[in-house]
């Protein structure tokens, strides 16, 4: 018994040494989420979380502000010079972590990288058709035809050292057969936080790079930066509580109320960018799943109309959302450039002329249709989803709803099999710009296009749009282009828009932060008081 | 005893087939990871060459063909969500299960099998009475429910525990252990709780029944008729009979500690095996779920043979019979 004891009180007296070794004056930032940042290869991964996470640590030429404005990072100023040149200038000065200096190789090697088979961060440079150095402080960027919103492109586009990476053999972003790119785990890059200890799916320390470029317009406030990641809602909600983490970063609906009203935390919320809708088959020729044989009665605009009016969105927004979220008329929301308020208007929750259009339609009782929703996906989608089939219930349509976890959800629903009839998305323009929804969701599928208009809607009129917006220069006169297109795609009933939910973060009262629309998370701006 | 461990080894490889083989089968039907993998901006083409890559297209007896031969090499391949060997990922987060789940069979059996000797012996006591009625909650409440209350007590309400996590951990070569810190002493303590409730109260109850049983045996009659002492009885002849199946019931258990581990381990954000299983699998990530249930399976052997072996330890009657049949 005693030498049970004397092995506790060694142990214990080990524990505090480790401690009190490990603590400091360092004033410490404690943030979680349910996901973790699966990777700290800036390239590898465009998933929107992984994505904002490394770029604390590498950054991008041209980043945005906590208002979504571009402004320079990297580069000190872009301009197009010709309708198929991006010039920029490169800041000078910037030092990489491990002390090597930021030069045009690097830049020119870092968008190759990024472009690379095995990266998946920016298949939006494929019209970047060579990167250029002009001297050593200027590159261009070159392109087949006009390519007006590369600046947005860039700002995911992260810049690594070049000599880091032949050190490391990891000059591409592709995982080999069995084995672990370096950069997975390892970082080095330009910005405010330096990469000091990670332990995938654990935790994740930074610190204060004292070095950056940018300290003195604004200085970092957190010494160190430690990220956990907590998949349990209830449990990352309690340790928020408990005061063991200053920040958290999805929090779960029903527990906004409660933090709020605990004294001391503080809930930060905003409209995400990020668009809920409906879509429906409109290009077979029978429905996979529905009553109706023979023929698509989503072919049929009357019926896409009738379901967009059955839908009572207020009534989703208020009850199911509780108020978290901006119903829409417009499949972008406020922020996106190309964003038209004056169109963002829904049409009003009328079911009894939904129930007439039907009629017309030759549906006078309705009928059945196959509805996919994902249950794990956005802010209460199964809910939303519920709420639909009973909204459309009341047209005497019968909607068979099939909720299911994100990973078979998306194989059913997305391309190549686009196995359903109905279903509900969500959609955030990654450049901020409405081209690419409209390109993504609205235009007729090929290689490129298409890619999630999963119901397959094809309009030459509005591919010949696409195209213009594509390459028009001109800022004012591609914003009317996108106006006559998303008035197009409001008018035809392509989808059905429904609301852009809110980004909810949590907070001890202390911390001050940006939240941005992206639901990115640039820890520049926290402030520990 | 030798050739007895060897066949029952063989056959665990056997085990580890069909448990590979029925994972396989399920993974059809756990959904596509490439749109896991890859952003919403990727192309058609893109995502087709890296389906094609990670072998996606193929019957699952081919993938599992394949998972079979790399791992016979040693290679469990690259997990999905992490891009690192899933090998690799295996080691480091099985310590943390193993410790918590020896920590809480530990537990059960150090609180359970004395709370069942005394409420075997003293049947009627208010004390035993008040066990059992406390261990029937222990048995009904499901898992992640306490784990949720014991956090909103010790650590939100009275602040003493941490409500996640390992805490700091010290490496000894491979092994990471959080045994050896103030921090991760304090961490393991409710999540062991949670996992070791439900074993405490079935091995209390085993226990307790058997005591029963035994004490109105005869040959506890003629003990007690000899004039051996109480203390004698009780734990000298009674204890030692009731083992057998308490030995039986708490090896299988720490197969399913390990496997439930998976429910506490998510509650707690505990890093071991379990919350990586329930990563993986909202991922999609295929090397990563059909690695581990191999391993489970393979742990399931293995304790289902130290049980047996122990069996020869406590009951003489088995290893005279081995013997005799030898001899014939």
């Amino acid at each position: 018994m005693t030498k049970v004891s004397a092995w506790l009180s060694l142990s214990v007296a080990l524990g505090l040494l480790v401690l009190g070794a490990a603590s400091g004056e360092a004033k410490t930032f404690r943030w979680a989420n349910d996901g973790d940042p699966t990777t700290m290869d800036p390239h590898a991964r465009s998933d929107g979380f992984v994505t904002s996470f490394d770029m604390n640590i590498y950054e991008p030429l041209i980043r945005r502000d906590r208002n979504l404005k571009l402004e320079p990072a990297l580069a000190t100023e872009w301009a197009s010079i010709n309708p198929t040149t991006w010039r920029i200038k490169l800041r000078q000065g910037v030092k990489f972590h491990d002390g090597t200096p930021l030069t045009v190789e690097d830049v020119v090697f870092s968008i190759q990288r990024a472009r690379d088979a095995g990266a998946d961060a920016t298949s939006q440079l494929a019209p970047v058709k060579e990167v250029k150095p002009i001297d050593d402080r200027t590159i261009d960027f070159i392109s087949d035809g006009p390519v007006p919103i590369l600046p947005n492109y860039l700002v995911s586009a992260a810049i690594m050292s070049k000599a880091w990476c032949d050190a490391h053999n990891t000059t591409s972003a592709a995982n080999h057969e069995g084995i672990e790119n370096y950069a997975t785990r390892n970082a080095n890059g330009t910005g405010p936080f330096i990469l000091k200890d990670r332990q995938p799916g654990v935790r994740t320390t930074l610190v204060r790079n004292p070095d950056w470029w940018g300290i003195k317009d604004q200085p970092i406030d957190p010494d160190e930066i430690v990220f956990t990641r907590i998949d349990n809602a209830a449990t990352r909600v309690a340790a928020l509580l408990s005061g063991e983490l200053d920040m958290v970063y999805n929090v779960p609906p029903q527990d906004i109320e409660r933090i709020r009203k605990t004294a001391g935390f503080k809930i930060w919320q905003a409209p995400e960018l990020r668009t809920i809708f409906l879509g429906m088959d409109q290009s077979r020729d029978e429905l996979l799943e529905s009553s109706v044989k023979g023929k698509n009665p989503f072919k049929d605009k009357r019926v896409r109309q009738a379901f967009y009016l059955a839908v009572d969105e207020d009534a989703i927004a208020s009850k199911v959302m509780r108020g978290l979220a901006h119903p829409t008329g417009l499949m972008v929301g406020p922020g996106v450039n190309g964003y038209d308020a004056t169109l963002d208007k829904r049409f009003p929750y009328d079911p009894r002329a939904a129930k007439k259009l039907l009629g017309e339609a030759g549906y006078p009782d309705g009928f059945e249709v196959g509805f996919d929703c994902p249950n794990d996906r956005y802010v209460n989608d199964q809910v939303i989803c519920q709420a639909v089939v009973a909204m459309l219930a009341k047209i005497g349509v019968k909607a068979n709803l099939l909720a299911q976890t994100k990973a078979k959800y998306f194989g059913k629903i997305n391309a190549p099999r686009f196995e359903t009839s109905f279903y509900l998305l969500g959609w955030t323009p990654g450049p901020i710009d409405a081209l690419n929804m409209l390109q993504n969701l609205t235009a007729t599928r090929t290689d490129t296009d298409g890619i999630y208009n999963n119901g397959g809607y094809s309009n030459p009129h509005l591919d010949k749009l696409i195209k213009k917006i594509q390459v028009e220069l001109d800022a004012e006169k591609r914003n009317e282009l996108i106006s006559e297109a998303l008035t197009i795609v409001k008018d035809d009933y392509v989808y059905i828009p429904l609301h852009q939910q809110m980004v909810v973060w949590a907070s001890r009262d202390n911390v001050d932060l940006a939240q941005y629309a992206t639901n990115d998370f640039p820890w520049r701006y926290v402030k520990l008081k | 005893m030798v050739a007895f461990t060897i066949q029952r080894l063989l056959q665990s490889v056997l085990v580890m087939l069909t448990v590979a083989l029925i994972a396989f089968a399920l993974f059809n039907y756990v959904g596509d990871p490439i749109s896991n993998i890859v952003g919403q901006d990727t192309t058609l083409a893109d995502r087709d060459h890296l389906r094609a890559e990670l072998g996606l297209n193929d019957s699952f007896i081919a993938q599992f063909a394949r998972f079979v031969s790399h791992a016979a090499q040693g290679n469990f391949g690259l997990s999905y969500q992490q891009a690192r060997p899933v090998s690799q990922i295996i080691l480091e987060k099985m310590p943390a299960t193993l410790e918590l789940s020896f920590t809480a069979a530990l537990l059960a059996l150090i609180v359970g099998v004395p709370m069942g000797i005394y409420a075997g012996l003293h049947r009627h006591s208010w004390v035993s009475q008040t066990m059992l009625t406390v261990s029937l909650i222990g048995v009904s409440l499901p898992t992640f429910l306490i784990g949720i209350l014991l956090i909103l007590i010790f650590a939100v309400v009275l602040g003493w525990l941490p409500s996640f996590g390992r805490g700091a951990v010290v490496h000894i070569g491979w092994w990471t252990t959080g045994l050896l810190t103030a921090e991760g002493l304090r961490a393991i303590i409710l999540p062991a709780i949670t996992l070791a409730l439900f074993q405490m109260t079935l091995i209390m109850r085993l226990v307790r029944a058997e005591m029963i049983e035994v004490l109105r045996t005869d040959y506890i009659k003629f003990a007690r008729a000899r004039g051996l002492t109480s203390r004698a009885i009780n734990f000298g002849h009674a204890l030692k009979n009731t083992l057998v199946p308490v030995i039986t019931i708490t090896g299988l258990q720490l197969g399913s500690i390990i496997a439930f581990a998976v429910i506490t381990e998510t509650v707690f954000q505990w890093p071991g095996m379990g919350l990586m299983f329930i990563q993986a699998v909202s991922f999609a990530d295929i090397p990563v779920m059909a690695t581990y249930l191999v391993l489970v399976g393979f742990f399931f052997v293995v304790i289902n043979l130290v049980v047996d072996l122990l069996y020869y330890v406590v009951d003489p009657r088995l290893r005279i019979e081995r013997e005799a049949s030898a001899n014939v």
